[in-house]
């Protein structure tokens, strides 16, 4: 039994005010009545926001979240899709372990939990994992990534574009040189110097970038770069789009707002992987982001528990959550530009992934995955009031811009009055 | 009065020369009879060891017991930290102890400041990973003043892996604080990224835009610099570094960077050569220069005892 | 003990620059007389002002009799019992006279003489530089209130004061301007 909603005086992506009408699951045509009425006065209507870099940590790790808290953080985010990624316990390289993570999010109803295939079996980068399989189970796995660690092996990279060419699938890498990152715990720079904290240099990840989108315009393939961190990133990744290299790239939230100085604390809830990096990178990756040589704001949310996070910057897992902030931190970095969130934040996402029935423009007729969000709004981040899991966030105590107020999958609340439904 | 000890740059001028000043007291007492003080009697200090160092844990040891203070040893060797406790619980544990000071001695850089959020008492830094170690400095400060007299104004050459050692980044944060003019020699290998201005009192990094006080150099050639300089410190360098292409042999090391009698002879009269210890006898200095009447090695252990009294005096001496 | 400098209430000049040059004075010639010319005598001031203090005995002795009388200065602050009462204080200069302490009669120097705790501090400083034969006490003031079983031997003056008054001295040496007691506040 569906309901229907009208979303009274709503400016869809910032625009003039309306009603939008919800019924059978999809934006109905006109106006008319409805079972409920939402006041939408000052709310902006975004299609439902789309993470393609998520970790839940089911199966494996349930004490730092699971399918079903990730899932409700993402709606109270705003999203009505995530991606899961395949670093779980056991690794989502087989058809059954994506099939049980997908299943475990269809139960979980919040939002679409996609999962991700790993490319290589038990991300140990020797040999592929059974890729077709993955992209033939009930999943239908299109997205493959050993993130958490990088295909480095540039043999392995090659067969790996070429292979997921055959049922249109993409590798997202996770671009890191291994060897030049041992015993990496911070950016590499004066900070790191200062600290006494080994470095991570930016090269590490513009040198596996520059080799990729080479592999990637040789064999003719799609090639996803997550978390793409800094200034020299982002030049290689112009030069070969404007070579016409078929590359796409994702940057975090956590990057574009955060700097390598607040590793001064030693506090671990700032360490992260690729690290946090300089001002001067931070403004090449808001500029990528406007011009769209960086395509897409992706979460990296990675939610670790109390122990991994309370301890020695050394020891400390990396890794932020980020999925019930993401907005409000694109918001307060590129302001109210509401069409070039959506594309950002659930178009573009939606495409690369070929995701139907996601990041639409709310026509008539499109399935109603969206969000409503009030952009007055400011709240500020207490950690214990996260719906994740876990704990580690970076912005605690910091006061961020917008507030999810609701969020639809397929014409059903997921979030209502900025609580979950279930 | 400070709270902490976690790194040099808690240092400002004042607190630092009002240490040495204190250090030196200390110093004069040791010369006596009845080495022991009633200052910090009732107080409890605690040295929280999780790497082997003797020589360090008895030079805090000493100093504690000589201002009578209870001091209770936590090595990490048979011990609950061996059991895989984490430095919270065990910080916990300290806590509960009532332990005033707590002496932190850890292979990971920036545990001191971990630990100073989760303990009342006061957290001084023994040696922190590839970090700090914020007495080392305060001692050798302290060995170059009475040598020579002064630190405002000096030439100090620190010689050798600066990448991995905490000594040298206390080092040039104190003695450039206190006024002398650092220059940080080595193999481009083994001297870190920007450590110049990272390294720069008073200034902010990075970001400010505020120019820097450019009192820390770096050199790759230890020949060019010897001749204008009051003060050698060489470093220890690890031959396992050889294993990690950090340089090509300890032949060649030495050849380029230790300390040999020749280059002794090219530093001015009044130059002194220190070492913070274990030294690698024939690697980066030659045993006629470790045993030549220019080295402090020895006065340094000394002096260590009477800089660790002053530290604990002035963190525990007064109102908590 | 640490003087605070805003004081309120009335003030009274106790001892002018002349007074206390004259009791300066007498205390020097009652020490010749009480020590049979200052013979194994050593003067020890307490930081801050009996260190300029035993200096001036030592001039006026020497003044007097042409007698050498080694000084030296004795700072107790590592041995006080008030040190969690206060911020952590700065240690004074511990100088003791070459030729040492042992077989000596030691002449504590203070300016006032108050509850006693700095002299039972400086006995327990002195037992642990040295045994000197005897330890004699002389001060500038003694203002009473006494919480330990001590008394000087030599005191300039007596000043019968309330708890709550404060008596200053100031010196050439330690403090900007003219040698001067003063006393403060109380009545008010």
């Amino acid at each position: 039994m569906t309901s229907s909603y009208l979303i009274k005086g709503v400016s869809v992506l910032g625009g003039d005010r309306t009603d939008l009408l919800i019924r059978d699951g999809v934006v109905a045509d006109g106006g008319g009545t409805a079972d409920e009425t939402i006041d939408a006065d000052g709310l902006v209507a975004l299609p439902g926001l789309v993470d393609l870099h998520t970790h839940l940590r089911e199966p494996g790790r349930e004490d730092a979240e699971t399918v079903e808290t990730g899932s409700r953080a993402a709606a109270l985010g705003g999203y009505t899709a995530v991606f899961a990624m395949a670093n779980t316990s056991p690794v989502a390289d087989t058809a059954g372990v994506v099939e049980q993570v997908w299943r475990l999010g269809r139960e979980a109803g919040l939002v679409d939990v996609l999962p991700i295939g790993a490319v290589t079996v038990g991300l140990a980068g020797r040999q592929l994992a059974e890729l077709g399989a993955m992209a033939t189970s009930a999943a239908g796995v299109r997205i493959f990534s050993d993130d958490g660690h990088c295909v480095a092996d540039p043999r392995l990279m090659r067969r790996a574009l070429e292979y997921v060419k055959a049922f249109d699938g993409i590798i997202a890498q996770h671009a890191e040189e291994p060897r030049l990152t041992e015993g990496a715990q911070m950016h590499e720079g004066e900070v790191s110097t200062r600290l006494g904290l080994t470095g991570w240099p930016a090269v590490a990840e513009e040198a596996i970038i520059a080799r990729d989108v080479l592999l990637a315009e040789h064999v003719g393939s799609r090639l996803h770069v997550c978390h793409v961190s800094t200034a020299g990133s982002v030049e290689v990744l112009r030069h070969a789009k404007a070579r016409g290299v078929r590359v796409t790239a994702e940057v975090t939230p956590h990057h574009l707002l955060l700097t390598d100085e607040l590793a001064a604390s030693y506090d671990p809830v700032f360490k992260v992987n690729p690290p946090l990096r300089t001002a001067s990178d931070v403004t090449a990756l808001r500029e990528a982001l406007v011009e769209g040589v960086i395509d897409i704001v992706a979460t990296d949310h990675a939610p670790h528990a109390v122990e991994d996070k309370e301890c020695e910057w050394a020891y400390a897992r990396p890794g932020m959550v980020g999925l019930e902030t993401a907005l409000p931190v694109v918001l307060s970095v590129l302001g109210e530009q509401w069409e070039l969130i959506a594309e950002r934040m659930s178009r573009a996402p939606a495409r690369i992934a070929g995701l139907a029935g996601h990041g639409t423009d709310l026509s008539a007729g499109t399935p109603a995955n969206l969000t409503l969000v009030d952009p007055s709004a400011r709240r500020v981040v207490d950690p214990a009031g996260l719906a994740s899991r876990s704990r580690n966030t970076p912005y605690a105590g910091t006061t961020l811009p917008g507030r999810i107020v609701a969020t639809f999958l397929r014409g059903e609340p997921t979030v209502l009055d900025g609580k979950a439904v279930k | 009065m400070i709270k902490h000890l976690r790194s040099a740059a808690d240092l400002d001028a004042g607190t630092a020369t009002l240490i040495l000043d204190t250090a030196a007291e200390m110093a004069a007492l040791a010369g006596r009879e009845v080495k022991k003080l009633p200052t910090l009697r009732g107080r409890t200090v605690v040295n929280l060891f999780y790497e082997d160092s003797t020589r360090t844990r008895i030079s805090f040891e000493a100093a504690a017991k000589r201002l009578s203070a209870d001091v209770i040893n936590f090595s990490a060797k048979g011990s609950s930290v061996s059991k895989g406790e984490s430095l919270k619980d065990t910080a916990l544990t300290l806590q509960a102890m009532g332990a005033d000071a707590v002496v932190i001695r850890h292979p990971a850089s920036g545990a001191p400041h971990r630990l100073a959020s989760w303990v009342d008492g006061s957290v001084v830094n023994a040696g922190d990973g590839t970090h700090e170690h914020p007495t080392q400095a305060l001692l050798d400060a302290y060995t170059m003043r009475s040598r020579l007299g002064r630190i405002d104004g000096l030439n100090v050459a620190i010689v050798g892996d600066v990448l991995h050692s905490r000594v040298a980044r206390s080092n040039v944060l104190l003695l450039t604080t206190l006024g002398a003019k650092v220059t940080l020699v080595g193999p481009p290998t083994l001297i870190p990224v920007d450590i110049a201005a990272a390294l720069s009192p008073g200034t902010e990094p990075s970001r400010g835009g505020k120019p820097k006080e450019n009192r820390t150099g770096v050199s790759y050639d230890l020949d060019s610099v010897l001749a204008g300089t009051d003060v050698v410190m060489m470093l220890r360098v690890q031959t396992e570094r050889m294993q990690d292409s950090y340089f090509p042999s300890a032949r060649e090391y030495s050849r380029r960077y230790g300390l040999d009698v020749p280059r002794m002879r090219k530093l001015p009269e009044h130059a002194i050569v220190m070492h913070p210890g274990p030294m690698n006898r024939g690697m980066e200095i030659a045993p006629e220069v470790a045993d030549s009447s220019r080295s402090t090695i020895v006065e340094q252990v000394a002096n260590g005892v009477s800089a660790r009294m002053a530290v604990l005096y002035l963190l525990l001496g007064g109102k908590a | 003990m640490a003087y605070p400098r805003a004081d309120t209430g009335s003030t009274k000049i106790i001892l002018s620059g002349s007074d206390l040059q004259r009791v300066v004075d007498r205390i020097a010639h009652q020490i010749l007389e009480k020590t049979s010319g200052a013979r194994d005598t050593v003067l020890l001031g307490i930081p801050t002002r009996g260190v300029p203090l035993a200096r001036r005995l030592a001039a006026r002795i020497h003044a007097f009799e042409g007698i050498d009388i080694p000084v030296g200065a004795l700072d107790i602050t590592l041995y006080r019992d008030d040190l969690r009462l206060h911020a952590t204080r700065a240690l004074g200069k511990t100088d003791i006279p070459g030729g040492g302490l042992d077989g000596r009669r030691v002449i504590l120097v203070d300016d006032v003489l108050f509850s006693g705790r700095t002299v039972r501090a400086a006995l327990d400083a002195l037992s642990d530089v040295g045994r000197p034969s005897s330890v004699q006490l002389a001060v500038l003031v003694d203002r009473g209130h006494r919480e330990l079983p001590i008394r000087a031997d030599y005191v300039g003056k007596n000043i019968p004061t309330a708890l709550a008054e404060k008596v200053r001295v100031s010196l050439a040496e330690t403090d900007d301007g003219a040698d001067e007691v003063k006393l403060y506040g109380g009545a008010a």
